[in-house]
Formats: C-alpha cells, structure tokens, sequence
C-alpha cells in the first residue's frame, strides 16, 4: 500500500496540518510519500525530507503551483496519484479546496474529515456538526481522504532523512489566477495548533474589547478565536472562527468567553481537554460542555483573570 | 447572463440530530427540513446579481426525492425564475450530484454556477470543487465577495489565514460561504408567485449519469459525550482548579 500526502505548506516552511495527515497516513500503513508542490517551495520541500518515516518528498516547484491554485494543483496529484492507493490532505482550506477536484478527475468519491482509520477501507468522520459520528466504507480502488487535524496527533517534524524527487509535471488549467491575499501577521500560535485557546463572542460587544482577551492570551500562549456571531458582527476577521464551518480546534485549554454555544460552534471545539466558559447567563448551551463554567459580567472576570494568572 | 443554483434539502440547522439507538442511521422521523443554509446564500447571491442587472435568468436545480420540490419552491420564492428537478430516490453522494448538474449545465449552459459551500448533513464539503473538475471550470470555493466583470470574475475566499482573492474565467463556479451575504425572508405575495413558476423534472437516465455508490454509511454513533462539569463561584476558584486540579495552567 502506497500513500501520497499533499503537504500544506507556504514554500518556505511545512505547516503542522501537514504532520497530522502523515500521522492518519501512517495509521493507513504501508509507504508514505509526500507532495511538496509550490513556487519556489525548496525550504518547505527540505522541511517535509526531514519528516520521520517518509519514503520519500515530491517536489514541484512551479510558478503555476505557487498560490496552490485548486484547478492546477489537482490536475498534478491526479497524475501522481496513479501510483499511489490512497491520497490525502489535512481538512484546511487549502485541502478542502484541491482533494475533491482530484477525486472527481479520478472518478472516485472522497471521504471527508476523517477522525479515525478503522481497516484500510473505513474510517470514522463526523455527520451534521458532530453531533453523530459515522463509519464509512469506500468501495472505490483509491481513496481519496482529507484529515481532521485535532483529531491525530502530528508526527515528530525532525529525524527523517527522505530523499528529494524533483517533479517537473506542468499542469496550468489557465482558468483561475492569483490576485491578492490578507494574511493576517501575528506572533501568537496558529488557531488549530495552539494547546491554550480564549475565543470572544457576541458577549464581547465589539472588536475593541477583544483587547481583553489579548492579555490573558499573552500570559497563556494562547491563540484568539472567536464564535460565528462576533465574525459576522464584524468584531474579529473571518480567520478567527471556530466552528462546524470554520476551524477546528482542540487545545488543552479552551476559553469560550461571552459565547453562548450554539451547536454549530459547539462542533469546532468540543473535543478540546479543558473547556472553560465565562458567560453572565446561567443556561447558555455552552456550561453543558463545560468543565468549569463561570457565571459573571466578563468586563470584571476577565480583568480579574489576566490578573491571577 | 444565466445563473445556475444548486439547492440542497437538509435538516434545519436548528435541529440537534441524533443517532438511533440502533446504529443505522440518524434518526430523521419528524425532523424539519428546510433548505441548506448555505445554499440559501447561494440563492440570495443570483437573485442580488439579478436585481443588479448582471444576471438575466436563475435556475434553480436540486437533487434527491421529490420533497425538495418544497426547496426548488423556497428558491422561486426567493426570486429564482425557474426550477429544475433531478429525481433521485436514494440519498445521491456528492460526486453522482457533480455529475448530475454537470448534465444539467450541458442543458442550461449558464455563464455562472453558485452554490453552497457544504451541506449541514453530511458536512462534506465536495461538491462544488467536484463540479469544477467534471467542467473544467475554474472554482472560487468558500467565497465571500464577488465581482463579475467582462468574461471573469473576482471571487474573494475565507482561507485559513484571512483572505485570498482569484480571478476566474466565466463560466465558472462559486462556493459560498458565510459572509457572502444575507438571506432575505421569502414574503407572502412571492411564496404564492413561487407555485406558478415552472418546474421541470429530469431523471439521471436523461442525463446520462449512472446512481453510483462509492461511500457507504455502515453504521452512526453518538461522539463521546463529556462527563459533567462544574459551576466555579469566581476567578479565584477558577485559576484553582485549572491549576491544581485540570492542571493546564501553571
């Protein structure tokens, strides 16, 4: 059994997304190859070679694949995936984007988010919000797989050795083009990879007081979130969701603050270890998975928290 | 200009599903079903680029049983033109409702196909993307601006780190997400206009498309629940038992 994972990566460095989905590869068994694909992505392509138990990296490096365009980047993995039986991609944007393209160019289905490898055919993933947990089973000759990331833990990023394969395959569809992107810079961890998380919700108000949130995040290490409300109220931008259509996430520490917890915010953060919610009303869905819920005003519990922390 | 939505009937995002206490599938006995969130957007964005003069017609399609002529209808009502239904009796997977609306496209051949980022049932996140492959058009997936010029158009996407926005050959598809826009509510006099619009039916065999089964659900469980928690009187206690008890602080 052979398996290619598509890394996730910003060709200068591989992302931890990518370390999760060799994880679930590795549960699949057998050979584990990864695609580096990219524009000028030698870094992240040398960072993939140093991954623990990989056979080897594919690299191609091609102006045509450096804004991992969807319509370009599928037509490479459904070339490569001839070799290969499963192909898989962590569940980011970038992995929702590209895997179900290639399965179609296959002619396979693709089975989304998978939170667990059961047999070499079935797996686990989460049904309407996570509210139920399905097991299901492929009956196509590939499998064509994107991985929930919280769901395995990454592999070690150092200590491998792998060989570099060069790949020169062009595939530009010459139907889509890069224009622009707003990344957000910020020296705290990435949201789906940090071990503490205080997420704001309508509860906040507006964006001005997430600056509350920000001191304590300070102290803990913590990456900001937020609930869909304080997205869509315009408090906080779109990369800070969590939640059943956002990201998911499950730190040791989750912080839900002024959230009330409605289901679908429920599904992003649920399986975190700790769950804390500070939220002045009393029967707010969020204290039923709560470990320690805090009724109180949070403008005076959160100034009190960044103070005894 | 012509745009094509895709429609989806799913369970109201209200509803908490539940597994039967047999395992084999969610317990949908009684359940309100409305049209998919997601979809819903879909729709508002057609019938805004209609109202704004760039789009001439919107045809709305769906796929499954004939109940989601009730969501075809909530689509008309919303200000689509017409419907189209693709009967299917079984629960489609999303590379067979791919290949269903590429038939349909074959048909309608619209400049611009909108739809819903995924579905609240099965989460899947596909089908769009699988469309795009079956096309050869290009995608603007998770899209939260659009701005359709002279054979292209611009789509803004929610990525994991903020924003990217893509310049796309027309035709092309959009996935919608969240932030795209909000949903009107359907008045009465256009829910009562809804049931005179056309509505055509079609059935795989006319689109050439063959009812494939490449996933199967074999069975559904409840996710682990989480064992009860406490109420804690104030910060203090707080900081206490993180420290001393969950000790997930220092």
């Amino acid at each position: 059994m052979k398996t290619l994972v598509i890394a996730e990566h910003d060709n200068a460095s591989l992302k931890i997304a990518t370390l999760n989905a060799v994880a679930a590869a590795t549960a699949l068994g057998g050979e584990v190859d990864i695609l580096v694909a990219g524009g000028n992505c030698g870094a992240a392509a040398e960072a993939a070679a140093q991954v623990p138990g990989i056979a080897k990296v594919i690299c191609a490096d091609n102006p045509a694949y450096e804004h991992s365009l969807a319509e370009n980047v599928s037509l490479l993995v459904a070339e490569l995936g001839a070799d290969y039986d499963n192909l898989l991609a962590p569940s980011t944007a970038n992995g929702k984007n590209i895997m179900p393209r290639v399965a179609a160019l296959l002619d396979v289905g693709q089975i989304s988010d998978i939170l667990s490898v059961e047999s070499a055919d079935t797996f686990k993933r989460p049904i309407y919000a996570g509210n139920v947990i399905a097991t299901v089973q492929s009956a196509d000759p590939k499998k064509v797989i994107t991985v929930r990331t919280t769901a395995f833990d990454a592999v070690p990023a150092s200590g491998g050795t792998a060989a570099i394969e060069a790949c020169a395959a062009v595939h530009d569809a010459g139907v889509s083009q890069f224009i622009r992107e707003e990344v957000a810079e910020s020296d705290r961890p990435e949201l789906t990879s940090a071990s503490v998380v205080i997420s704001g919700g309508r509860g906040m108000q507006n964006g001005d007081n997430f600056t509350l949130l920000e001191g304590i995040a300070d102290k803990l290490n913590a990456a900001i979130g937020a609930s869909r409300a304080a997205v869509d109220a315009g408090f906080v931008p779109n990369d800070y969701q969590v939640g059943q259509t956002g990201k998911i996430v499950a730190p040791d520490l989750y912080i839900a603050v002024g959230i009330s917890g409605a289901i679908q915010h429920l599904a992003g953060m649920k399986d975190s270890k700790v769950i804390v919610a500070i939220n002045k009303d009393e029967d707010a869905p969020i204290f039923q998975v709560a470990d320690y819920g805090l009724v109180a005003d949070l403008f005076e519990a959160l100034p009190e928290l960044e103070a005894a922390i | 200009m012509k745009a094509l939505v895709a429609v989806k009937r799913v369970v109201d995002y209200n509803v908490k599903v539940r597994a039967k206490a047999d395992g084999s599938d969610v317990d949908l006995n009684n359940v309100k079903m409305a049209i998919n969130p997601f979809c819903e957007i879909a729709v508002e964005e057609a019938v805004r680029l209609k109202e704004a003069g760039t789009v001439t017609e919107v045809v709305a399609v769906s796929v499954g049983d004939s109940s989601c002529q009730e969501q075809i209808r909530t689509a008309l009502a919303l200000g689509a033109d017409r419907g189209i239904h693709v009967e299917v009796d079984s629960k489609p997977e999303p590379l067979v409702i791919a290949k269903l609306l590429k038939g349909v496209i074959a048909l309608e051949s619209p400049d611009l196909i909108i739809m819903g980022k995924q579905s609240i049932d099965g989460d899947n996140n596909q089908t769009g993307q699988m469309l795009g492959a079956l096309t050869g058009m290009g995608q603007g997936t998770f899209a939260s601006e659009l701005k359709i010029g002279d054979g292209s158009m611009e789509v803004v996407r929610e990525v994991d780190g903020g924003l990217q926005t893509i310049s796309l050959a027309l035709p092309a598809i959009v996935t919608t997400d969240l932030r795209l826009n909000e949903p009107r509510y359907a008045s009465l006099p256009n829910i009562m206009k809804a049931k005179k619009k056309p509505l055509e039916t079609m059935t795989p065999d006319q689109l050439s498309v063959e009812v494939k089964c490449h996933v199967t659900q074999i069975g559904v469980a409840p996710p682990p629940e989480r064992a009860a928690g406490i109420k804690v009187e104030d910060v203090t206690q707080l900081v206490d038992k993180l420290k001393n008890e969950a000790k997930v602080i220092g």
